[in-house]
């Protein structure tokens, strides 16, 4: 047994060489790239004009001046002209990315890539920054851009701007477009916006006089069940300080009260429905971060200790591959992260393979020797990590379509990373399920497992298959990496917190059982959100332990018990 | 009772509170009746699989029993029930009319005089031949007292004479784990004697062991039985033949016939399940 | 039979006269050279030993006993135990909140607990004004959590590395426990900024060499203490225990009181060493509860040999002189040669420097 250790860390060295040169060469700008990238993918607004013409452009050129009273009056016109192919201005005027040269041209700039266009031809046009003035705005200018461009959103063809439209004035209508609101609530079709304009009316119509007109907001209210108003009707509820009740009239005060009992039951259930799905979001984290564990420890009963590094290899792959794609093929960017999977996967295999050939096989006897030597080797990971890219986190953007946030019902939503992890975490259970029962390998390693002898007597090389089963079980975290990547800061300690997180799936979950630990992993995620908000996230997690801890006193073969004399001493 | 009154109970010293007692076993075993051992009724069964199927058995005391069965027919399984390594599902298990063997721990057990010798030899590998014997030596099995134990000159001699029974004398301060295959059953063997147990629970004493050895096995094993009671499971036909009084044979979990060697090697349905006729 | 044997004899049997000769040598040398050579050379003679040596080797010997308890456990009963650090800490602990109430003025309370919003000390807190009770406390608070936890680890009949993954969960779970501000013990500053104990200052060199000396003598003691174990018949169970457990079960003792026994012995020295380790660090927080510093402890004593008591003292010397030489030179490669002794001792070095001979010739035998 030579010590094959030091050659595991220089190969894995040398396997991160060529990413290494990247991210050096060019590391300021693919970083920076990278999130301009994203930046660009997330922002849907457009940026710039379809060409102007007529009375739109003849306003729209007056935009060109430092006098704030000027640009009042043409924010005014526009708002009286109501013309949707002004949006890009308006939005370009809003975020400061409007500025006019000194040959009176209005320009709105790309964010993402830096051009210019010009507002009344919509074609890129060649300025030199250093002649461009910005409009003067005040804060009461801009205040009242923002349901304009609410409102001409409203006009447009795509759900999703209609959609930030109402989102915007369901916030803060003004009372002057009652009138055109309850026009575009005719004509909508799309039942999110035509719910959030309702929003909007109401939130209006409750400053009616009419006390009839105040009755049917409140209706409407409550049947959209808003949570947003809650403090709206809450004041209806409300006396004033002689006595008297805020709203006099007996009627709205009733309806306002049912509506707030139905908002607050739909408030119970959309908390209770977020936190389990959160919760599950979360078990789905320690599951991905586990299963490689599971493998490894639950059918090799190998205690790997630098199961965390190889979590963080597999992160730090996704990092390198982001920053591959950054640099060389940015416009699949947002894909990054499907290249990024398998590619975690074979590195971290890789280096599981090597740990393995190099370390782990001579001491599967000894089962304490091993966790020794796997702590040693995950020091050794984790400082060469430290070594080639630093102590800090490193910055893993995530591509646009991961970055959003889902609405799983009204008031809950859940960042797309959270609910993607979610159906990852499935995607890579159903893989080692095929793997482990459909495949030949899968057969042999079960074989392997079981009867090391039996197998061996039957071809079956019980060395080989150790070397597969371990780099496949390293491959697995690697994937967990790439999950985790999205997720929390990627830096060299990134392991370090997931490893005793990790044994304990495992171990709860019943050693040599994935099944197990996925129902364990799943279970705490979602014990833990719930018992979070009672007692406090870091005390949560002590009761955890100690719950496990218990819980092993009284089942020690786990949930999940293995059958047969696999328990057995001696 | 009033608080003071229980406080008082507590406070009492010439009492020993039933959760500090040790669970001590009466040091005389009733055996009044015959058997040493009741086996009744006992079934143990590993995912529905039974390896115990209502198995009963009497050992009467001072007797000398062979087991024998096809492999898996649950003699092992027996002695893990006996020894507390197993609980068995239904049925009962005396040892002599007072101690219930299905209740005790394995040290207990152990302490009340049922010594065992497994199927594969286990020795304490690192501790010398002669501290293999000396722990095994029957005495306060105490925490406290191991601390400042002692060996006094009898029982010096007491494991020398051991020593010499199992021929190995030689090897005593050599480490358990050289030695042979065959001197591991033996020194296994020498340390089931230091126990001095009443009852002696022998799992295939003689697997590995030149045909000499075992001679000198069942001459040891014969000369044990009266002062104790010894059950031999073996499959060594020869072996059991030449020490068995009693044999009982043991087919898928329960006991399918019993009487002497003869008496067994012309029964129909042993020759059929046992001896592949 | 056990029999009667005055206790002088007993001891005096610990060790052949050669063994007697270099333990007294090494205690002489520590109790008299070294404060001699420290008090009354002068800093330029060849001879002299500096103030910061003394405290370096103090502590040294304060983690030295750790791996003494560790060994203990490990190397005699093959309990490999990733919660000493854990035990350390909370002496530690106990020593610091003595410490902390001596450092304030009569009637004033520390930052860290006025921030909770009091303005008295917490309960908890009270009696370890006083220095008897904190005596007993740093014996106690290890030993209480190491018999509650043992229990219900070895009765559940917890073994081998399922053992070690939990004691590892201990460990973390103390460590979050200790880093909550809300817990009353300084979160993660821990408690520091010590000032005097019995009356004498912390920070001067000549309580520091007391502090050495004191922690010399309770290396020796433990030293004397753990060879008395090991030498007796318990220590004897305790390796066959090591060995096949259930054999010894068949043969009649209970494993459950013996392994209760030297596992709460051990985290109580262990206490006694992170006790001895605070005054002369002057700091303790929760990051010494962090699973590595459990972990690292092992390596001691894997090094210098398990199952061998002087091996643990030798090991856990080495690595902390060659940590605290390499992370002072070469801070960027003290983790590369960590985790490579890792690996080489349990490749190449199963017994420890200790075994190396053995190993040596046992090969060459081959
Ligand atoms: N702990 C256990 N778990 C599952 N099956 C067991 C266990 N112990 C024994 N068995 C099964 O019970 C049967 C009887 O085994 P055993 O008593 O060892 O037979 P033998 O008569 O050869 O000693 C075997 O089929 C064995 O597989
Ligand atoms: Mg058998």
């Amino acid at each position: 047994m030579r010590g094959l250790s030091w050659k595991g860390a220089i190969l894995w060295g040398l396997l991160m060489v060529p990413a290494v040169v990247v991210a050096n060469t060019d590391d300021m700008s693919a970083d920076e790239r990278a999130e301009k990238l994203a930046e660009q993918q997330k922002n849907q607004t457009q940026t710039r004009t379809e060409g102007l013409s007529g009375e739109a452009a003849s306003i729209v050129e007056r935009l060109a001046t430092d006098d704030w009273q000027a640009i009042n009056d043409v924010v005014e016109d526009l708002e009286a002209l109501a013309a949707p192919e002004t949006l890009p201005v308006l939005q370009a005027l809003s975020d400061r990315r409007l500025y006019f040269d000194e040959r009176g041209r209005v320009l709105i700039e790309d964010p993402a890539t830096g051009e210019y266009s010009d507002a009344l031809t919509g074609e890129t046009a060649e300025v030199s920054p250093e002649n461009l003035s910005q409009p003067t705005l005040t804060n009461a200018i801009r205040r009242g851009i923002r349901p304009l461009i609410g409102q001409l959103q409203l006009f447009s063809d795509d759900v999703a701007t209609r959609r930030a439209g109402a989102e915007e004035l369901a916030d803060r209508p003004r009372p002057e477009m009652l009138g055109r609101l309850q026009e575009l609530r005719a004509e909508e079709s799309n039942p999110e916006v035509l719910r959030l304009l309702n929003i909007a009316i109401a939130r209006l119509q409750l400053d009616a006089s009419d006390p009839e007109e105040r009755l049917e907001a409140v209706e409407v209210i409550a049947e959209v069940r808003s949570a947003r108003m809650k403090s709206e009707l809450e004041t209806l509820m409300e006396t004033d300080a002689q006595g008297d009740p805020v709203e006099p009239d007996a009627a709205v005060r009733e309806a306002a009260r049912d509506a707030l009992e139905v908002i607050e039951a739909r408030q119970r259930t959309a908390r209770f429905l977020g936190d389990l799905v959160y919760g599950l979001s979360m078990g789905s984290v320690l599951l991905l971060a586990a299963l490689g564990l599971a493998i490894i420890f639950g059918l090799m009963r190998v205690i790997n200790m630098a199961h965390g590094e190889l979590l963080m290899i597999g992160a730090y792959t996704t990092f390198m591959v982001q920053n591959l794609f950054a640099v060389m093929a940015p416009q699949w960017f947002s894909f990054y992260l499907l290249a990024a999977i398998p590619a975690a996967f074979v590195v971290t295999a890789l280096v599981g393979i090597l740990m393995e050939r190099g370390v782990i096989r001579f001491l599967y006897a000894r089962p304490l020797e091993t966790l020794l030597a796997t702590w040693g080797i995950s020091l050794i990971l984790m400082q060469t990590t430290r070594v080639i890219f630093g102590a800090q986190n490193v910055r893993v953007a995530s591509p646009e379509w991961f970055s959003g946030s889902v609405q799983l019902m009204q008031g809950v939503s859940l960042s797309t990373s959270r609910v993607g992890v979610i159906a990852f975490a499935f995607f890579v259970v159903a893989l080692v399920w095929f793997v482990m029962n459909r495949t030949r390998l899968g057969l042999e390693v079960r074989a392997v497992m079981q009867n090391r002898e039996m197998a061996a007597a039957l071809g079956v090389s019980a060395n080989r298959v150790d070397m597969w089963t371990f780099g496949a079980g390293a491959g697995v975290a690697g994937l967990g990496g790439v999950a985790l990547s999205q997720i929390v800061n990627v830096g060299p300690e990134l392991g370090q917190n997931y490893i005793v997180d990790s044994f304990m799936v495992v171990v709860l979950g019943g050693v040599g059982n994935i099944l197990g630990s996925v129902f364990s992993a799943l279970g705490l995620g979602v014990f833990s959100k719930f018992l979070e908000p009672v007692a406090g996230a870091v005390l949560a997690k002590i009761l955890l332990f100690v719950a496990i801890i218990v819980f092993i006193q009284w089942r020690p073969q786990g949930i999940f018990a293995l059958k047969g004399r696999a328990g057995d001493d001696d | 009772m009033s608080m003071v009154d229980t406080l008082r109970e507590l406070g009492k010293r010439d009492e020993v509170f039933p959760f500090l007692q040790q669970a001590a076993p009466s040091p005389a075993l009733d055996t009044r009746h015959g058997p040493i051992l009741y086996v009744e009724g006992v079934t143990k069964s590993f995912d529905g699989f039974r390896a115990l199927d209502d198995l009963t058995l009497y050992i009467d005391d001072g007797e000398l029993r062979c087991l024998i069965g096809p492999n898996g027919a649950g003699k092992t399984t027996l002695m893990d029930v006996l020894t507390g390594k197993t609980r068995p599902d239904t049925g009962q298990a005396w040892f002599g009319q007072r101690l219930n063997l299905l209740e005790l721990p394995e040290h207990v057990i152990a302490q009340s005089g049922i010594g065992r010798k497994f199927q594969k030899p286990t020795v304490f590998e690192q501790l010398t031949v002669f501290e293999n014997l000396e722990l095994a030596m029957h005495a306060s099995r105490g925490l406290w007292t191991s601390l400042r134990w002692r060996l006094d000159g009898e029982q010096q001699d007491r494991i020398d004479e051991v020593l010499a029974l199992i021929s190995l004398t030689e090897q005593a301060y050599a480490p358990a784990g050289v030695l042979s295959h065959g001197q591991k059953q033996w020194l296994e063997i020498g340390s089931l004697l230091m126990q001095n147990p009443r009852l002696l629970l022998v799992d295939e004493p003689v697997a590995g062991m030149t045909g000499q050895e075992t001679e000198k096995t069942a001459e040891l094993l014969t000369s044990l039985a009266g002062k104790h009671s010894v059950v031999v499971v073996e499959h060594d036909m020869d072996f059991v033949r030449s020490i068995a009084r009693t044999v009982s044979v043991l087919h898928q979990g329960s006991v399918l016939a019993e009487g002497s060697m003869d008496e067994i090697q012309s029964d129909a349905r042993v020759r059929e399940v046992y001896l592949g006729e | 039979m056990l029999m009667r044997q005055p206790f002088v004899m007993r001891l005096a049997r610990l060790h052949s006269g050669f063994g007697w000769a270099v333990v007294l040598l090494l205690a002489a040398f520590a109790l008299v050279v070294v404060p001699l050579l420290n008090q009354f050379l002068t800093p330029d003679s060849a001879l002299y030993i500096p103030d910061w040596l003394v405290t370096l080797t103090g502590r040294f010997l304060c983690l030295a006993l750790v791996a003494l308890a560790l060994d203990l456990i490990w190397g005699y009963t093959g309990i490999l135990s990733l919660g000493h650090g854990a035990f350390f800490a909370l002496g530690g602990y106990v020593m610091g909140m003595h410490l902390t109430h001596n450092r304030m003025e009569a009637g004033t309370i520390p930052n860290f607990i006025q921030f909770l919003g009091r303005d008295d000390w917490p309960w908890f807190w009270v009696p370890f004004q006083s220095f008897w009770f904190t005596a007993v406390m740093v014996f106690l608070v290890p030993g209480a959590l190491a018999l509650v936890f043992g229990f219900f680890a070895f009765r559940s009949r917890v073994r081998g590395v399922y053992f070690a993954i939990i004691t590892q969960a201990l460990t973390f779970a103390s460590m979050l426990f200790f880093y909550r501000t809300e817990t009353g013990f300084g979160g993660n500053t821990g408690l520091t900024d010590f000032r005097e104990l019995l009356g004498f200052s912390v920070r001067e060199a000549d309580t520091r060499l007391v502090l050495f000396m004191l922690s010399a003598v309770a290396v020796l003691l433990s030293y004397l203490l753990c060879r008395y174990i090991v030498t007796s018949k318990l220590g004897r169970v305790l390796v066959a225990i090591r060995d096949a457990e259930s054999r010894v079960r068949f043969t009649g003792y209970n494993p459950l009181r013996y392994k209760l026994f030297v596992w709460t012995v051990s985290a109580m020295l262990c206490g006694l060493a992170g006790a001895l380790y605070v005054p002369q660090t002057g700091v303790i927080n929760p990051g010494e509860m962090a699973p590595a510093n459990s972990i690292e402890m092992a390596v001691w004593v894997a090094l210098g040999g398990r199952g061998t008591l002087v091996g643990a003292l030798v090991g856990a010397g080495t690595v902390n002189g060659l940590k605290t030489w390499i992370t002072a030179a070469y801070p960027d490669l003290w983790l590369f040669v960590l985790g490579g002794l890792f690996i080489a001792v349990t490749l190449f070095l199963p017994k420890g420097v200790m075994g190396l001979r053995e190993q040596i010739t046992g090969r060459s035998k081959q």
